[in-house]
């Protein structure tokens, strides 16, 4: 070594560089504990790799932001505080769920007495909830995403008065998947939390559907 | 007719099945419910591996090839890339929250690509310098194309807002720790630019970093970024740094004002007047120094817990439930229940569980005060302590932990190689 300060710039070095080894070690390692894996975390030689909820399982996977309806209380934040605008947040309608009312809860405001199509009679804002009819005396909700600003009036009505299918979720391609997403940090039931970017949606049922039969759309957002 | 009542709207949406599901005798098929999928997962892989492959060429486009033309064009490149494509997150200035959180709560999730994140820039730097800094991080590669007519600050000045970085760094790593804030990314300024979508602060706040950055280069860089702390410690122990002569100096002067950003160490050759008692003076009062900042921070930081505990929702909550149930025992008319306290009425929790949780989180941040306040003490002590240093120097050099090897010396320097 030419001379001592080299020496212990080198030697500073490898301990930063030792530092720095145990750090990602630790990070990488902390949760491998093994009595709560009967595999080992070896996810090739398991069934149910896909829906393990185990910190070590999922590392390596991404994770994205998602609202689970069933706690959310429709506080209207959602549109409010994305960092987006309009919200990546949007109503999205489980149509297994829907009852296909004429008198919809969601459609409608309390207390309309002619059911038209007349904007001050709506509950959405932005005329993105549309009804078609089907048959006497069923109607088909759908939901414009383009308009939807992820207010949530329809979602508290449809939950107040009717079957709760309108639901408000995070929408992937709009979402910007921020590493603390401003809406879980201002929503009062802490209703946002993070899923594996394979099964994104947290939509709620009755029971009789698992929402990993929710077929997703489109392919891979770059 | 529907009527509407105050309680049933304020409960959560419960899927109560009040209406059949439809028999239908027309041709109708229901339609499928879809969600959009979010980003494919491979892709963050492919952002690790451009990161790694960015930093080998910056690195060797500043080491070896020595041109300010060819870092400039790397520079727009990551511009391009990490800005604008990827619109600037996942970014290795936030990872340092990520893996604050990561080492604390062991319930949160680290991905391997964030790990990448926060290490490749740091390993590269403990070898090469603060490469990173010249051509592949976007906020520096965007600030540097406002650096117009940079001036010289002074090493004072340079030296007392280099405390900044130390205050944001250890906030941002006393928020994430208690699982509060992610305060890097919420005061961001430049991401809302990259998405082309933010509100009037911020884009108040970018307009103002710029338009300074036009007299006082690389301002964020300098003067703000928490990850820059950790480059400088890292830069110092590099192996091999951007340095301003290919081979040795010849004291010519020509690179004297080449540097925007003041991290040129100049030639110091009268040697200091120190006398032997007048250096065992200032050991003295350093070994004093040191340790009487750290305690005097870290005991303000202590303090300051109720402050810094105030922005957690879970302390807040608290303060909310504890209004109310003293307004409720002094029998006081009610006001309208705020969405914290309906979600929390409607959530089954007891208060005593909401104040025990607050109270974890006070005495979390009891401790993080203490070592918050003593960080920012002992580096308050150690920059002061760095000045009083004698300096013996005869060469030109580049300052290992504030240069950020953009290689616009190295256009000076009439050395060949």
């Amino acid at each position: 070594m030419p001379n001592r300060r080299e020496f212990l710039n080198t030697l500073m070095r490898g301990g930063i560089l030792a530092a720095l080894g145990m750090l990602s070690g630790a990070l990488v390692f902390r949760s491998r504990d093994k009595n709560s894996c009967s595999y080992g975390f070896d996810c090739s030689r398991c069934s149910k790799s896909e829906s393990c909820s185990l910190p070590a399982a999922i590392e390596a996977r991404q994770t994205v932001w998602q609202l689970d309806p069933a706690k959310c209380i429709q506080c209207g934040r959602c549109a409010t505080n994305c960092v987006m605008s309009p919200s990546a947040v949007k109503c999205t309608h489980a149509f297994a769920m829907c009852g296909y009312c004429d008198l919809c809860g969601g459609y409608f405001k309390p207390g309309t007495k002619a059911l038209d199509t007349a904007a001050e009679h709506m509950l959405c804002p932005t005329n993105a909830l549309r009804r078609k009819f089907i048959e006497d005396p069923f109607f088909e909700y759908t939901i414009a995403e383009e308009l939807c600003i992820g207010c949530g009036k329809c979602v508290k009505g449809c939950s107040a008065f009717g079957n709760g299918s309108l639901q408000l979720q995070v929408h992937h391609d709009r979402c910007k998947n921020c590493n603390e997403c401003s809406i879980a940090r201002n929503c009062p039931s802490q209703a946002f939390s993070r899923v594996p970017a394979n099964k994104p949606s947290l939509l709620k049922t009755f029971g009789n559907e698992s929402p990993a039969k929710v077929p997703q759309k489109g392919g891979v957002n770059a | 007719m529907l009527t509407a009542s105050a309680t049933l709207l304020s409960t959560m949406a419960m899927a109560i099945q009040r209406f059949p599901k439809p028999e239908f005798e027309s041709a109708y098929t229901q339609p499928q419910t879809q969600i959009p999928l979010p980003r494919g997962e491979f892709l963050a892989y492919l952002d690790v591996f451009v990161l790694f492959a960015s930093l080998c060429l910056i690195t060797w486009l500043v080491l070896k090839k020595r041109s300010r033309f060819w870092v400039f064009f790397m520079s727009l490149f990551s511009l391009a890339y990490f800005g604008f494509y990827r619109e600037g997150c996942i970014c290795s200035i936030g990872a340092i929250q990520n893996v604050s959180l990561a080492l604390f709560d062991h319930s949160f999730v680290i991905p391997l690509s964030v790990i990448a994140f926060f290490l490749l820039p740091l390993v590269f730097t403990l070898f090469y310098g603060r490469t990173f800094c010249a051509g592949v991080c976007p906020f520096g590669a965007f600030q540097d194309l406002f650096a117009f007519k940079p001036q010289a600050l002074g090493s004072r000045l340079n030296t007392v807002l280099g405390i900044i970085p130390y205050l944001y760094l250890g906030l941002a790593v006393l928020f994430a720790a208690t699982g509060t804030d992610f305060i890097i990314c919420r005061y961001d300024p430049f991401v809302g630019i990259f998405r082309f979508n933010a509100s009037f602060g911020m884009f108040l706040f970018a307009g103002i970093l710029l338009l300074s950055g036009v007299f006082i280069a690389r301002p964020y860089c300098r003067f703000l970024c928490p990850y820059g702390v950790l480059l400088n410690w890292t830069s110092r122990f590099s192996r091999k740094h951007l340095s301003i002569t290919p081979k040795e100096c010849i004291q010519c002067r020509l690179c004297e004002h080449s540097c925007p950003y003041d991290a040129i160490d100049v030639p110091v050759t009268t040697k200091s007047p120190e006398t032997r008692p007048a250096m065992v003076k200032k050991m003295m009062m350093l070994t004093i120094l040191v340790p009487f900042l750290v305690l005097i921070f870290g005991y303000t930081g202590s303090r300051l817990q109720e402050t810094f505990a105030g922005v957690d929702s879970r302390v807040k909550l608290a303060k909310e439930v504890l209004a109310l149930s003293k307004m409720q025992d002094a029998g006081n008319k009610m006001q309208d229940d705020s969405y914290e306290i309906k979600a929390f009425k409607a959530s089954g929790k007891t208060e005593s569980q909401v104040y025990s949780e607050a109270s974890a989180v006070l005495k979390k941040f009891y401790v993080g005060g203490w070592l918050f306040g003593g960080f920012i003490g002992l580096a308050i002590a150690l920059m002061t302590g760095g000045r009083m240093l004698p300096v013996y120097r005869t060469d030109y050099v580049t300052n290992k932990g504030r240069c950020f090897s953009c290689a616009r010396c190295t256009d000076y320097c009439p050395v060949k190689s």
